[in-house]
């Protein structure tokens, strides 16, 4: 089709049907990722990260959740209004998951081995259509996969059980799983931080490479600013179930203009000297009573009127640097 | 050590009013699921009805006087009817009362046997878990043993002792059942031992035995007590079972078991005496159940088995 | 490998407990009070018959000495003497025992057959009305007391409906098959005796069924509770997101996880099937090992209440070892967790 993105998200909004009422988790999100870009998705925790993740891989069970309104478009294909079949086509080949916790990723009662091989063969029956099956091949490719993830001795990994592996082996092994369909996006949930940090380090150093040497789009989804900063091209910051701002990642770190993005970046301690920093008063929003229009308004120090009566757009402040909010709103400057 | 003292007893009092209060609010909120759940509700209202006939007894029932030793010949295998709701066995009395009289029997073995057993169970089971070590093991080799015997059995063998009476029989299934809450705490403590809180107490100075019963037993609370529940019925179930096959009360008292046995000589025509009292303690044993299901659900625990 | 330490282990501790509960017993049977040899003989017999008889029974000897005894006799296969019956308990055990076996075995079969399915069936169409249907079912049967199943359904069955028999293993005009196994319905199917096949098995229907009930209850209740919770784990999701199916996940991954939780109170099941089978040989007056039990207790056969305890406890204990190295081998946390535990 020739599209420059490779996922397209326009204006989704996501809710979820709770005892207490309707919790309005995603409110407007949009979001663009361009073919072989490195983009990440930056927040707190509570601020809908994983849901919208969940939303893009189908995950989300749709009583009780319900989509209002949105697309979210996989190479040009709205995936949102595929049926089961057609999308059952594009998880785990043209669209992979790397989890959060690998501990708990994996069936405990099966090898290593026969979770890779089934996730190799189903992507295999939809290619070629029943060619290309034959076990030995299947085996082969595995092993190559577990071979690129660094893992010393794949033969005798792939013939173990989950228990019997390290945290750091487990997550490479899901990389593996993860890669082996050559998928032309990838998402990576908070990879990573179930591990130490020494480990996430080389968890993170492994998965950038292999995504630059295959040209793999990521969508990295992090509350983690460091690895932001450290492995990706461009980042969206989310808050309350919105997009505050959006923009190149060193341009973002070096110059945020969203009161947020300044309160969260300035927030990270710095070994370099100075005084502990202060954090942002307040807490995440209950998406039941929702804040109206800028769902930041209750803890930002420059709110305004307007900030609770309607949701700032986002306004193009540089190419390529959107900011929602009304500061910048009143430059005039174009809206997305 | 007067400075610590003092420390420690303010620290302990503060947390005992906070504790109260954490308390007040958690029986509140579960008080609130148990209305809402149907489950619990019906078992719970259940269990309750019966428990008030029982007590109430003498003055709910028609024919008070047939519990006991009591002959009408006349009135023998009278169908159910308006003056006999359950009608009449077969020496005249009334069955209806003598299954409310029945219930008291019922009640009374469940509330020995579980008063013996699970203080001692519950017992074992925190110091076997506490502890550790070889405490542990002795413990949990001898809940082994015991395990390996299904209680009937182990009843069974101990009625061969004495002169089979339902005390007897509910005594040795009480000296089985221990094991069963012993093991459940001992899992449970072994569990919360290596919590923050409990560590926090440790490093505090409180003694075994304050951290024994300040932290381990309060969550092991909901436990137990779903525990308790659903145990009431399975006593009761096999209490039946017992008096069913001879070992129970001797007559002329009346036990729901026993009245099922005796009239189960009369099937089919004389349906009423073997018919109305089984369906009595079935509906006993499925209050206790649903009540223990429902207190399950809402307290969200985990009981390690049926 | 691992899995071969994983069993001889568990056998090691399957005999222990056995022995424990040899100990027990028999210790337990020897000091309760009441004179067996008495007993037997009746009020008027002279004392010194009494004292020959105690003395022929070896209960003049101190305790250990007898238990040590009765051990080495056990390897003989010597069980002592019924004080009623005066024959080999052994002997006694082997004619009624099959009587038992064979009710128990049907029941377990009504347990897998019936509670599994239903479990699976429940947890995969929760709150449906599959689901709350068997979940009423289960309730029931884990409620009811099994003698009440049997006589009810007697009531119902026999005596309204007519269309299956109130007592015994087989009608009265129907003959015997050889006997091979002591199992009538496989001794019939060996003779090619089909007849009586068909007869044995409207006998057993009924009261197999009611030892049953409990356990079905049981599985259904803890399949559909273990299947549930394996289908809530992040596993699961993953093997969806990678693209697996979903009849593939349902049928696989789900299910080999979800068999853990049954098997964790098969023990425990089989248990009450052997209480349950008790009482219900007493409704059915099914000639089995519980009659002879009973009658053992009643009238203090030491030599027989042993001998039926110490079968019982081997059932047990061997159904035990199989439930446990069965979990073992579907889940190769067990085994592995064991060897950490041990270190």
């Amino acid at each position: 089709m020739g599209n420059k993105y490779i996922l397209e998200i326009r204006d989704l909004h996501v809710h979820f049907r709770v005892y207490e009422g309707i919790s309005r988790v995603i409110d407007g999100v949009s979001l663009y990722i361009a073919k072989g870009e490195r983009v990440g998705l930056a927040g707190e925790t509570g601020c809908g990260k994983t849901v919208t993740m969940k939303t893009v891989m189908g995950m989300l069970k749709i009583p009780p959740a319900i989509i209002p309104c949105g697309e979210v478009c996989l190479d040009g294909r709205d995936i949102l209004r595929m049926s089961p079949k057609e999308f059952l086509q594009i998880k785990g080949t043209e669209i992979s998951v790397i989890f959060q916790d690998p501990m708990n990723a994996l069936n405990p009662v099966f090898t290593v081995g026969e979770q890779f091989y089934d996730v190799i063969r189903f992507a295999q029956q939809r290619f070629s259509n029943g060619g290309n099956l034959s076990r030995e091949r299947i085996r082969n490719k595995m092993i190559a996969a577990l071979k690129e993830v660094i893992l010393p001795d794949p033969e005798r990994i792939a013939n173990s059980y989950p228990l019997e592996l390290s945290g750091g082996m487990r997550q490479r092994v899901l990389i593996a799983m993860a890669l082996v369909n050559n998928p032309k996006l990838l998402i990576a949930d908070e990879p990573g931080t179930a591990l130490d940090v020494t480990i996430q380090a080389q968890i993170l150093d492994l998965m950038s490479k292999l995504v630059e040497t295959k040209g793999i789009s990521v969508l990295l989804i992090t509350h983690n600013l460091g690895v932001i900063q450290e492995t990706t091209e461009r980042v969206y910051i989310m808050y309350g179930g919105q997009v505050m701002e959006t923009a190149p990642t060193n341009v973002l770190f070096g110059n945020p203009k969203h009161p947020y993005s300044q309160g969260l970046l300035s927030s990270v301690p710095r070994l370099t000297g100075g005084e502990i920093a202060e954090g942002i008063p307040g807490t995440v929003p209950d998406y039941i009573t929702a804040p109206s229009g800028c769902r930041f308004h209750p803890r930002c120090n420059y709110a305004m009127p307007i900030c609770a009566q309607k949701k700032p757009p986002l306004t193009m402040l540089e190419s390529d640097h959107y900011v929602a909010c009304y500061l910048y709103a009143k430059q005039g400057g174009q809206n997305e | 050590m007067k400075n610590k003292q003092r420390v420690l007893s303010s620290v302990n009092s503060e947390f005992t009013t906070t504790q109260w209060m954490v308390l007040k609010d958690k029986v509140g909120r579960a008080w609130y699921r148990f209305r809402r759940n149907p489950i619990s509700i019906t078992g719970g209202s259940i269990v309750l009805l019966v428990i008030l006939l029982a007590i109430l007894a003498p003055y709910v029932t028609p024919y008070p006087q047939h519990a006991g030793a009591f002959t009408d010949f006349l009135n023998a295998f009278q169908a159910p009817s308006k003056s006999y709701w359950f009608g009449t066995d077969e020496i005249g009395r009334d069955i209806f009362t003598r299954v409310i009289f029945g219930y008291r029997i019922s009640l009374m073995l469940a509330v020995i046997v579980l008063g013996i057993s699970v203080p001692l169970g519950v017992i074992l089971g925190l110091t076997a878990g506490y502890f550790g070590g070889i405490i542990e093991t002795i413990i949990m080799r001898i809940t082994d043993v015991f395990l390996a015997i299904p209680p009937l059995l182990m009843a069974l063998a101990i009625c061969a002792a004495f002169t089979p009476t339902i005390e007897k029989a509910m005594l040795a299934i009480a000296s089985i059942w221990w094991t069963w809450h012993c093991r459940l705490v001992c899992g449970i403590t072994r569990s919360i031992k290596t919590e923050e809180f409990v560590q926090a107490s440790w490093v505090i100075g409180d003694s075994h035995f304050r951290i024994i019963f300040k932290d381990i037993l309060p969550n092991c609370m909901s436990a137990i007590i779903v525990k308790i529940t659903l145990d009431a019925g399975f006593v009761i179930l096999v209490g039946a079972g017992l008096s069913f096959l001879g070992l129970g009360t001797q007559p002329p008292k009346s036990d729901l078991g026993t009245m099922i046995s005796y009239g189960a000589q009369y099937l089919p025509t004389k349906w009423w005496p073997t018919v109305f009292p089984s369906f009595a303690i079935l509906f006993l044993i499925l209050g206790f159940n649903l009540l223990g299901d429902g207190l399950r659900d809402m307290l969200d625990v985990e009981t390690g088995g049926i | 490998m691992k899995f071969s330490q994983f069993l001889i282990r568990r056998l090691l501790y399957s005999i222990l407990v056995l022995l424990g509960l040899s100990i027990l017993i028999f210790t337990i049977a020897r000091i309760l009070p009441g004179d067996p040899a008495r007993l037997a003989l009746g009020p008027f017999a002279p004392e010194e018959q009494v004292e020959h008889l105690r003395h022929k029974m070896g209960m003049d000897k101190p305790l250990p000495l007898q238990y040590w005894n009765y051990i080495r006799g056990l390897f003989y296969g010597d069980l002592g003497l019924s004080f009623v019956t005066r024959r080999n308990v052994a002997l006694d055990i082997t004619h009624y025992l099959p009587a038992t076996v064979e009710l128990i075995t049907m029941a377990i079969f009504w347990v897998f057959v019936i509670g599994v399915p239903l479990g699976v069936l429940s947890a995969r169409y929760k709150d449906g009305w599959l689901d709350n249907t068997s979940r009423v079912i289960a309730f029931v049967g884990v409620s009811v007391p099994p003698f009440v199943v049997g006589l009810i359904g007697q009531l119902v069955f026999s005596y309204v409906l007519g269309i299956l028999p109130t007592t015994g293993r087989l009608a009265l005009l129907t003959p015997t098959p050889p006997t091979i196994t002591g199992l009538l319905l496989l001794d019939s199917l060996i003779a090619g005796n089909f007849g009586t096949f068909g007869d044995a098995l409207k006998h057993i229907l009924l009261p197999s069924f009611a030892v049953a009930m409990t356990g079905i209850g049981q599985i259904t209740r803890i399949t559909r509770a273990g299947m549930i919770d394996v289908l809530n784990k992040d596993y699961i999701e993953a093997a969806r997101a990678f693209g697996i199916p979903d009849c593939y996940v349902t049928f696989k991954y789900v299910l080999k996880p979800s068999f853990i939780a049954p098997m964790t109170i098969l023990g425990l099941s089989f248990a009450s099937q052997l209480g349950n089978a008790f009482l219900v040989e007493t409704v059915f007056a099914w000639p089995g090992i519980a009659k002879y039990g009973i009658r053992a207790i009643l009238r203090k056969d030491f030599n027989a209440i042993m001998g039926v305890v110490l079968i019982i406890g081997l059932a047990f204990v061997m159904v035990n070892f199989i439930v446990d190295v069965l979990a073992g081998y579907i889940d190769p946390r067990i085994r592995i967790q064991e060897e950490t535990i041990e270190e």
